[in-house]
């Protein structure tokens, strides 16, 4: 026990969250009717992983907690209990309080007992109150005849000195049975006797997380009176209850012999989905998880326990036992090291470091694109075509690097469904989660900051879109409102949108709040200009809409964030018919697909995505409005002219739109016509920092290296937008 | 004088770069030095101080060009193929500065270099570390690192919040 484990204690938790993630998600897809049989055993190896796991590491306060989830789900799965609603609940709010704990592990903090201690008493108060009820004849599992065990525990070190607590352990094992201490050696050795209706799986279980295998011996004093012949009844497909006690114990006794049991050790795992009826193979399989998670000396060190009574199972077991298991075993076991190959964790800074080398390339092959575009085709011709064939390898290679940073959009949705089932608990509403597009890809930076205002705007039309059923039927709408979150590529950007057929935003009282608080706000606004208003710092839409209050996020905060990604939100509403929030991101903070476009000799960068159209006006289009500059007319609407040679100050090849181009890009506030002198062409660009070696430049977002080795910037239309409201007019 | 020089050399010496602005010369530690290279594709960025220059790409990295001249109102700001950018390694930062002309590498132990009296001149005293002669010519000895990073210079993004 020397090795430092403390080195294998962030893959422990990292795993640990992927286990309580999935048993979340098994869990909310449970069907309480009809629970199947694969997804309980799924939730029982997730518990039982973390249990492993945190013996291992000495986190026995988690390992506590997960053995009573444990116990619980193995009624479960062994169908001595039916999973009941307060079950699955009881689950959420442990896998919640397990998350709390690693946590609390990982940075070092003590977590209140009490509430482990509440959580594993709610777990084994519905492990024993709803087993009473069930049909007695699978009962033989739980409810075992009363067994006298001895229990020797002979650790090679004192273990309790170390993270495993002495009165724990006594406290675990007077639960199971009634316990007299026989003997005390000293250096962590005792000798106990414990009688209760206990398998002697439930023991092993108590010390697995404790010390090794090797170093506790539990003996049967006084076994109780079953034939022994009956013990081979798992050969048939008839289940044999009255032989599980005591097959239980001569499986025991053989594992460490048998030949196949180190296979077991290792892919112990769901195997017996298939055999679930047959008590004792099921039970050696449990044996051999038992191990899994441990250090794994069981296989080849004999096993101390050899009570002279079950010899005789043993030996006639064995060589029955090995051909059934062996080949099964073996092939589980090769699926699971495929499994395991399959994938591998690797550092975000690496990938993110092969991102920017791509970035290089691509950069240095436009370059060398450009020199040998020079050349004579005739002469040079496999210049050119070797050019070409770079061109197209750099471009895979790029997206391929790309694609590593991209993951599903339901690691992010997947959480979504718990929310919405706390929430509607909470506030007695019935919505219904439908997720689309779950498998849309995107940039794991963005998954990551996406959670929070998505869970924001969830929140929001939980709390403020849908009515409470009796008004819902009241308007003649099913009484269940539909939530639909989905996800969807549109061009270069990601569109994730939110939709309930809820209430809908309510114009009047906004617009009544905007002027309440003084609120800019023209006389007749459109809807797109009201529904901007939720998004105004401290415009509480709690008090406004209903009043359940949110968590305190405001929709600025939700904008500020996706602001901070690039993206856009978009809203839609419409009165008693539901409102859609939309967000448009890009597919990746690394590159953007932009417009290089000219003014002056300059070149800069727009982002293709806010671009609507461009045109060349004609002079009665440009109109000049007193005090507020020039605006362009466009199909009844007037545009702000915003000139960006004044704003960058540049000397412009044209200063009369007429003569250039207009852009018309759609800020987070409304729409601009850009004048520019020229737009040169489509490209996609690699995003660089300008606050590495410099800082912040107003009305930039970035820049980027063109084909010539050049930098270009990227402009930031939202800050020119504000910077052309905020200029003097005096400057025209 | 041989005797003189070797025992000076023991004690330590450090290199200096020396560069001209105007009729001045200064030194840098080499070691904030990564390169010496011509002027040239530097772009330029909006609403900043005249000295910044722009950006440039080094290598994939977008470095910012300083022109000291500009910024200390020595020499004439003139760019052609003899104009040189010294490009300093600061720390975590690279900056690009853009000098009259490139002279000499000196060593220079503690004690060559004397206290600057406190002369109110282009630079200010806390970013110089002294004067130092160099055969017969004096250069100003300049405390780069903090130069750049002051918010004189603008390079930094404190200085960007108060001017807006």
């Amino acid at each position: 026990m020397s090795i430092d484990l403390s080195q294998f204690h962030q893959v422990f938790i990292d795993e640990a969250y992927e286990h309580l993630d999935a048993m979340e998600q098994l869990l909310l897809a449970i069907d309480i009717e009809q629970p199947n049989l694969d997804d309980l055993n799924a939730i029982f190896r997730a518990a039982h992983s973390i249990k492993g796991g945190s013996g291992t590491f000495g986190f026995s306060n988690i390992a506590d907690l997960t053995h009573a989830l444990e116990s619980l789900l193995d009624k479960l799965r062994k169908e001595t209990l039916s999973i009941t609603h307060e079950m699955v609940s009881a689950f959420l709010s442990c896998g919640d309080l397990l998350k709390l704990m690693l946590e609390a592990h990982q940075e070092g903090v003590d977590l209140d007992e009490q509430r482990i201690t509440d959580m594993k008493r709610l777990l084994l108060s519905l492990g024993e109150e709803s087993s009473a009820p069930e049909s007695p004849v699978i009962h033989t599992n739980t409810q075992s005849p009363v067994i006298t065990y001895r229990i020797r525990l002979h650790p090679d070190s004192d273990i309790f000195s170390g993270p495993a607590s002495f009165e724990a352990l006594v406290a675990d094992l007077s639960r199971l049975g009634t316990l007299t201490l026989i003997a005390e050696q000293g250096a962590g050795c005792y000798e106990w006797t414990l009688t209760g209706s206990v398998v002697l799986q439930d023991l092993q279980d108590t010390f697995a997380y404790i010390c090794q295998d090797n170093e506790v011996t539990i003996t049967e004093e006084v076994a109780s009176a079953v034939e022994e012949d009956e013990g081979f009844g798992f050969f048939t497909d008839l289940p044999e209850p009255s032989v599980a006690p005591d097959s239980d114990f001569g499986f025991f006794v053989d594992e460490s012999e048998l030949p196949a049991s180190q296979a077991l050790d290792d892919s112990g795992f769901g195997f017996f989905v298939e055999e679930a009826d047959l008590p004792a193979v099921k039970l050696a399989q449990q044996e051999a998880e038992q191990g899994f998670g441990f250090f794994v000396s069981e296989s080849d060190l004999p096993h101390p326990v050899t009570p002279s009574n079950e010899t005789r199972t043993k030996e006639s077991t064995t060589p029955a036992q090995t051909p059934v298991s062996a080949p099964k075993k073996m092939t589980k076991a090769d699926a699971n090291k495929a499994h395991a190959e399959t994938s591998i964790r690797v550092g975000v800074e690496k990938v993110d470091q092969l991102i920017n080398l791509v970035g290089e390339l691509v950069i240095t092959r436009s370059m060398l694109a450009q020199s040998v575009s020079e050349l004579d085709p005739v002469h040079f011709e496999t210049i050119h075509k070797g050019l070409v064939n770079l061109e197209r390898n750099s471009r895979d290679l790029q997206e391929a690097v790309m694609s590593i940073r991209m993951l599903p959009i339901n690691f992010v949705f997947g959480r979504f469904p718990r929310v919405v089932r706390d929430l509607t608990q909470k506030m007695s509403k019935k919505v219904r989660l439908k997720l689309v597009g779950e498998e849309t890809e995107l940039d794991k930076g963005l998954i990551e900051k996406l959670a929070d205002p998505l869970t924001h705007l969830l929140r929001n039309s939980i709390d403020h879109g849908i009515e409470i059923p009796e008004v819902r039927r009241a308007a003649g709408k099913p009484e269940e409102g539909t939530i639909t979150l989905s996800a969807s590529h549109q061009g270069g950007s990601i569109l994730v949108q939110i939709t309930d057929d809820g209430a809908g935003l309510d114009r009047e009282k906004l617009i009544a709040k905007a002027r309440e608080k003084g609120l800019p706000l023209s006389d007749n606004p459109t809807d797109k200009e009201v529904w901007q208003l939720i998004f105004a710092p401290g415009f509480s839409t709690a008090k406004e809409v209903t009043d359940v209050s949110g968590r305190g996020v405001g929709m600025d905060v939700v904008q500020r964030n996706i602001a901070e990604m690039k993206g856009q939100v978009e809203i839609e509403s419409a009165q008693g018919v539901g409102t859609t929030i939309g967000l448009r991101l890009p597919l990746t903070l690394a590159i953007l697909d932009g417009m290089i476009l000219r003014v002056g000799d300059e070149v800069f960068v727009l982002p293709l995505t806010r671009i609507l159209e461009s045109f060349q006006p004609d002079s009665s289009q440009m109109k000049s409005v007193a005090g507020q500059g020039r605006v362009v007319q466009m199909r009844g609407e007037y545009l702000p002219l915003v000139e960006l040679h004044k704003l960058l100050g540049i000397q412009p090849q044209y200063t009369r739109p007429e003569e250039g181009i207009l852009v018309l890009v759609e800020t987070t506030q409304d729409k601009v016509a850009l004048f520019v002198d020229e737009l040169i062409a489509q490209q996609q660009v690699v995003i660089k920092s300008l606050e590495t070696h410099f800082r912040k430049v107003d009305g930039l977002s970035g820049a980027t290296i063109m084909g010539d080795g050049r930098v270009a910037l990227i402009l930031d239309i939202d800050r020119l937008a504000r910077m052309h409201s905020t200029t003097p007019v005096t400057m025209n | 004088m041989i005797d003189a020089a070797l025992a000076q050399h023991n004690q330590a010496k450090r290199e200096f770069l020396t560069f001209t602005l105007g009729e001045e010369e200064y030194a840098i530690d080499i070691l904030t030095v990564q390169e010496i290279r011509g002027y040239n594709a530097v772009t330029r960025i909006a609403n900043t101080p005249d000295y910044i220059k722009g950006v440039i790409n080094m290598r994939g990295v977008i470095v910012p060009v300083v022109d000291m001249r500009l910024k200390f109102h020595l020499g004439n700001a003139t760019y052609d193929e003899f104009t040189v950018m010294i490009i300093l390694n600061l720390g975590q930062r690279v900056v690009g500065m853009v000098v009259d002309a490139v002279s000499d590498v000196v060593a220079l132990s503690a004690d060559d270099i004397r206290p600057a009296p406190d002369f109110g001149a282009t630079f200010d005293t806390q970013y110089l570390l002294g004067l130092a002669s160099v055969a017969e010519r004096m250069a100003i000895v300049v405390d780069i690192e903090k130069l750049m990073s002051s918010q004189d210079m603008g390079l930094v993004d404190q200085l960007s919040s108060e001017a807006v």
